[in-house]
């Protein structure tokens, strides 16, 4: 059943969203069946968040808020899950899914 | 190093059958020739869209491939960087474009350079320094890919037991990242003052260089004597056992020579010199006995920055230079800040495209246009200076306000680790002698100590390159030219009252040494091969009780490099 989940998270890392949480962040979305989006504004625009590239891009500082919005059978579990890696700061190991 | 005998004969057939070149590092190697697959032509011939997208596909799987296994293989940091570039070669955001180039009709690695090239120029164009950084990254990705493309494997395949390596010339992070344990190397081109000659030199690896086309099948038996500069090709008994003769001989030199190795350098007469090594990667050290030298006069530091993606950064370089200083024990230790450029490009660091890169942005000229490279490797030398007697060296020195921009940059980066309250000590700060204007005005310089380099020497002053064969017979050390330079340097050292060496390869040399004793030299520095030859060359000569040169005093302790 297709869902729709949104949430977001405070990005409290030192040098923020860069090459080393980035991978994590992408690594941990691709897990995830649904279609899944980051934004570092509300209301977006928004990017891919299983893509390294567009997620570098991003560029987002120490303390931005990230959105994430996400849509398929997964949804929510996807959403919390990236909201728990930003929020326990990319945890080594977090990346794959328990 | 000059080889009167093999200059004339280069590239020509001995009597023997034999193909004579130049003797690159000595040694003898009997076994299967194995030919480096040489580099596509520059222009790959394209093939059809469908043909193009593969070739692309099967290259990006390659290089994610070698990505995982080196990442297995690496920890800390440097896997994040790996990591890093694994997710970037998976997602699509950065290959799909490069494909539907290709399905526009662009050949494969055209198709990939722009993709790629597009992220690295929006990564270089940003404001802030760790994307920056990472653009280095990005291109060490680019040409990876671009190798595998070109059909080029980045790992080096494993050679058969005393293989001798057959190529056209060898590039030095390609000899870094093979196993050359009883191998050998014969190069068509090359010459014996490149980067990799001195390398090969360094860790013993018997090499012959410009030896012209070498027209035998990869597992063709071959000899290879890297005394004489000789490759014969499927030798009958009597070349066999000849050969099996002069290696034995030469062999029990070798191991005669070693074992005077740890009595420290005298002339025949009693007069001192002091014998220092030089080392391009620390790991060469764990095998080696610090009593065979009076210290390290070269420490080059390009070998941080080789088979790694990324810079390394302040905490992994002090780590490495305390290592290198713990080895020594007390020994003085000269390590040279990053020499990259000229026959040493630095993915990332280097410029490319430069029409002469000897005389381009190379050595001091490019840790002062990347300071910030430049800082992050003066304040790993300062926090690693309390373990030992560490002394830094600057390279490709031109003009005094290098050495006064240098030293600026010492005080800023002993600042910066006061105020993060980081222990450090602030060591003497010399500068090598290798470009003439250094040379021939030395006492307008500011220098603590003074390292005079053979090779670039050499090839400034005679204006014959150091990788090109055509030239070889003029890049010689031993030209009065080159001979009278040295002397100069060694007397305006002394009339500075500081130390003076020379750690090129013609220190190294035993029928250089003597002549560059007579310029009033009495400290060299040289491969650590060839510490037992030099020293065995020294004790045969008489050098009179006078070090000094004619007209200068040499003041107490001048022979000491402190």
């Amino acid at each position: 059943m297709t869902t729709t989940a949104t949430a977001t998270a405070l990005l409290t890392h030192d040098v923020g969203l860069h090459a080393r949480p980035s991978v994590k962040l992408t690594k941990l979305a691709k897990t995830f069946a649904s279609h899944i989006e980051l934004a570092t504004v509300d209301g977006g625009p928004w990017i891919d968040a299983k893509s390294i590239v567009k997620v570098m891009a991003a560029k987002a500082p120490k303390d931005t808020v990230l959105h994430f919005r996400a849509e398929g059978d997964d949804a929510d579990a996807a959403v919390r899950a990236l909201v728990e890696l930003v929020e326990r700061d990319f945890p080594d190991g977090a990346e794959e899914r328990p | 190093m000059t080889t009167a005998g093999g200059r004339a004969a280069a590239g020509a057939a001995t009597a023997g059958g034999a193909l004579a070149g130049r003797a690159a590092a000595p040694g003898h190697v009997a076994g299967p020739l194995v030919r480096l697959a040489e580099r596509a032509a520059p222009r790959r011939r394209a093939g059809s869209p469908a043909q193009e997208a593969a070739a692309l596909g099967q290259a990006t799987a390659l290089a994610l491939t070698d990505l995982a296994a080196l990442a297995a293989a690496t920890e800390g940091d440097a896997a994040d960087i790996l990591e890093f570039q694994i997710a970037l070669l998976e997602d699509d955001a950065l290959t799909g474009p490069a494909f539907a180039a290709i399905a526009a009709g662009h050949p494969a690695d055209r198709a990939w350079g722009e993709a790629i090239g597009a992220l690295v120029r929006d990564y270089e164009a940003t404001e802030d320094d760790y994307f920056r950084a990472r653009a280095a990254d990005l291109k060490d990705l680019a040409e990876r890919v671009a190798a595998a493309i070109a059909g080029e494997t980045a790992a080096a395949a494993a050679l058969p037991a005393n293989a001798i390596l057959v190529a056209r010339d060898l590039a030095p992070s390609r000899f870094l990242a093979t196993d050359w344990t009883g191998r050998g190397i014969a190069l068509a081109d090359g010459s014996p003052t490149s980067h990799v000659a001195m390398l090969a030199r360094a860790r013993g690896v018997p090499m012959v260089v410009g030896l012209g086309p070498i027209d035998a099948a990869s597992g063709t038996r071959a000899l290879l004597d890297g005394d004489a500069g000789t490759l014969a090709l499927a030798p009958d008994a009597a070349g066999e056992a000849d050969f099996a003769a002069r290696a034995a001989a030469s062999a029990r030199d070798a191991a005669e020579a070693a074992a005077g190795a740890a009595v420290a350098a005298a002339s025949a007469d009693g007069v001192p010199v002091q014998v220092m090594i030089n080392v391009a990667d620390p790991a060469e050290l764990a095998t080696l006995d610090p009593a065979i030298c009076d210290g390290i006069g070269l420490v080059r530091t390009e070998f941080l920055f080789h088979g790694r993606a990324g810079l390394p950064d302040e905490d992994e370089q002090a780590a490495v230079y305390a290592g290198i200083l713990a080895w020594a024990a007390g020994r003085p230790v000269v390590v040279r800040t990053l020499d990259a450029g000229g026959d040493k490009p630095i993915a990332g660091l280097t410029r490319e495209g430069e029409t002469n890169p000897f005389l381009g942005l190379r050595g001091v000229r490019l840790s002062l246009a990347r300071p910030e490279v430049f800082a992050v490797q003066l304040r790993a030398l300062l926090r690693a200076a309390p373990a030992g007697d560490l002394r830094v060296m600057i390279p490709m020195v031109s003009v005094p306000a290098e050495m006064a921009r240098v030293r600026a940059l010492v005080a800023e980066a002993a600042a910066a680790l006061a105020a993060r309250g980081v222990a450090h000590r602030l060591p003497p700060v010399g500068m090598m002698v290798e470009v003439p204007a250094a040379a021939i005005a030395l006492d307008r310089f500011d220098t603590d100590f003074v390292s005079i380099g053979s090779n670039d020497l050499t090839q400034y002053v005679m204006a014959a390159g150091r990788d090109e064969p055509s030239v070889a017979g003029l890049a010689d050390p031993a030209d009065p030219a080159v001979l009278r330079l040295v002397r100069m340097t060694v007397e305006a050292a002394a009339a500075k009252a500081v130390p003076v060496s020379l750690c090129g390869d013609a220190g190294g040399d035993p029928r250089l040494v003597p002549l560059l004793l007579a310029t009033g030299l009495r400290s060299l520095s040289m491969a650590p091969t060839a510490v037992g030859r030099v020293k065995r060359t020294i004790a045969g000569l008489v050098l009179g009780h006078d070090p000094a040169p004619a007209g200068a005093a040499a003041p107490a302790g001048a022979e000491d490099p402190r």
